[in-house]
């Protein structure tokens, strides 16, 4: 069995020293250092990058907030004009349907007494005509004139009856 | 198999001297051995150092595989020592590193297997051991004796427990250099038992070739098992001298 046999032993462990230590010392100086640089590396980008993400979302929920505030500033506005160029113009409405109101009823006014002033003028003509008429019809049918206070008071009567 | 002596299962594990040299009356002969060692580290030196090379964000395969062993280490110290044992992680990293590369080479037909040779193995065994042993007692002073006798158990059980808790303190670097190294040898003996079987059976060779492709896969299997089981036993020895539980 090669195993046994004590005189390799020597060159074995001799050769095992120099190897492994070789090894031990770029591991530990060279290649574990390099790895784990490379990889914390990419555990902080990664990191940054998250959190550059996160900061982001905020930005973007603080313009949307900002966007929806403006919107609804806007929307208010809006609101604003429109009631108080509605309430401007009513006003102008109602103040000219004053005027015209005011004015249609000093013209009915007018046109009233008008027509009061003709309806007692033409009664009176009525009068007049109605007196000669009734004297004319009495000496036409008596033959005679008639007495003209008598007439007229018939008329009068009849004409207020 | 005495016919051929020479061929036989052990013949693999034959030390063959390339280079004999000679320090102040010292052996330290370059060997297959030290070939295979000599080639595992400069695979491992490209493997880590060469496929770090672009450092890049997202990691091709080689790097990706390097960033996975480095980290798969590091998740096994933190989960066996914790925090406190990441200042043995270049040295577990090598050892685990060193014995898988190792392994898996000695798989290769023509190789050898360094890991099959209990000198080796012995070593590395017994650093591990010592180095848990001086750190435990510089770390704890006389304390790290407290490690034979665990808290808690009644007063009658201590001249009991405390011998066997010495004895297998004193047995680990045994225990973990023959595990390697027999799992070793087992397996490229007999693997070497059944490559024998085909050339003897003639036509009906089929069959043991057919085994040899399967205990070959068993055996790539074992290469990296035996090397996780060395690193994660090394985590728990370093567990004790670090914890001191």
């Amino acid at each position: 069995m090669p195993q046994l046999d004590f005189s390799t032993y020597l060159p074995q462990i001799f050769w095992l020293f120099v190897t492994f230590g070789v090894l031990y010392i770029a591991m530990a100086k060279i290649a574990l250092p390099r790895i784990g640089e490379v990889i914390e590396e990419r555990r902080d980008r990664i990191a940054a990058d998250l959190d550059k993400a996160e900061r982001l979302r905020g930005e973007t929920d603080e313009a949307i907030a900002a966007y929806e505030k403006a919107l609804g500033d806007a929307r208010a506005k809006a609101h604003d004009i429109a009631q108080s160029t509605r309430d401007e113009l009513n006003t102008k409405a109602d103040k000219k349907r004053k005027q015209v109101e005011a004015k249609l009823a000093t013209k009915m006014d007018e046109a009233e007494a008008k027509i009061a002033t003709m309806t007692d003028n033409a009664m009176a003509e009525v009068g007049a005509i109605s007196t000669a008429t009734a004297a004319s019809l009495v000496n036409a049918l008596l033959g005679e004139d008639a007495d003209e206070k008598k007439i007229s008071k018939a008329v009068k009567a009849q004409l207020s009856a | 198999m005495a016919a051929t002596e020479d061929h036989g299962p052990m013949h693999q594990f034959e030390i063959i001297r390339y280079k004999d040299i000679n320090i102040g009356g010292y052996d330290i002969s370059f060997t297959n051995s030290s070939l295979m060692m000599v080639i595992a580290v400069v695979a491992i030196l490209l493997f880590t150092i060469l496929s770090m090379r672009g450092r890049s964000i997202i990691p091709g395969r080689m790097q990706s595989l390097a960033e996975l062993s480095y980290e798969f280490i590091a998740g096994m110290i933190r989960e066996n020592i914790g925090t406190g044992g990441l200042k043995f992680f270049p040295f577990v990293f090598s050892l685990f590193m060193f014995v898988l590369f190792l392994n898996l080479i000695g798989l290769v037909p023509y190789s050898f297997t360094v890991t099959s040779h209990i000198a080796v193995t012995f070593i590395l065994a017994m650093a591990v051991f010592l180095l848990v042993t001086i750190y435990g007692f510089m770390k704890h002073g006389l304390g790290f004796l407290k490690l034979f006798a665990p808290a808690g158990l009644p007063i009658y059980m201590y001249p009991i427990i405390t011998p066997i808790e010495i004895v297998s303190y004193l047995s680990r670097p045994l225990s973990l250099s023959v595990r390697l190294f027999a799992n070793m040898l087992a397996g490229h003996t007999m693997l070497k038992v059944f490559a024998g079987f085909v050339i003897a059976l003639g036509f009906f060779g089929v069959v043991p070739l057919v085994v040899i492709v399967m205990f070959t896969g068993l055996e790539l299997l074992v290469a990296v098992l035996q090397a996780y089981v060395f690193a994660i036993l090394t985590c728990i020895y370093l567990n004790d001298a670090v914890n001191l539980h």
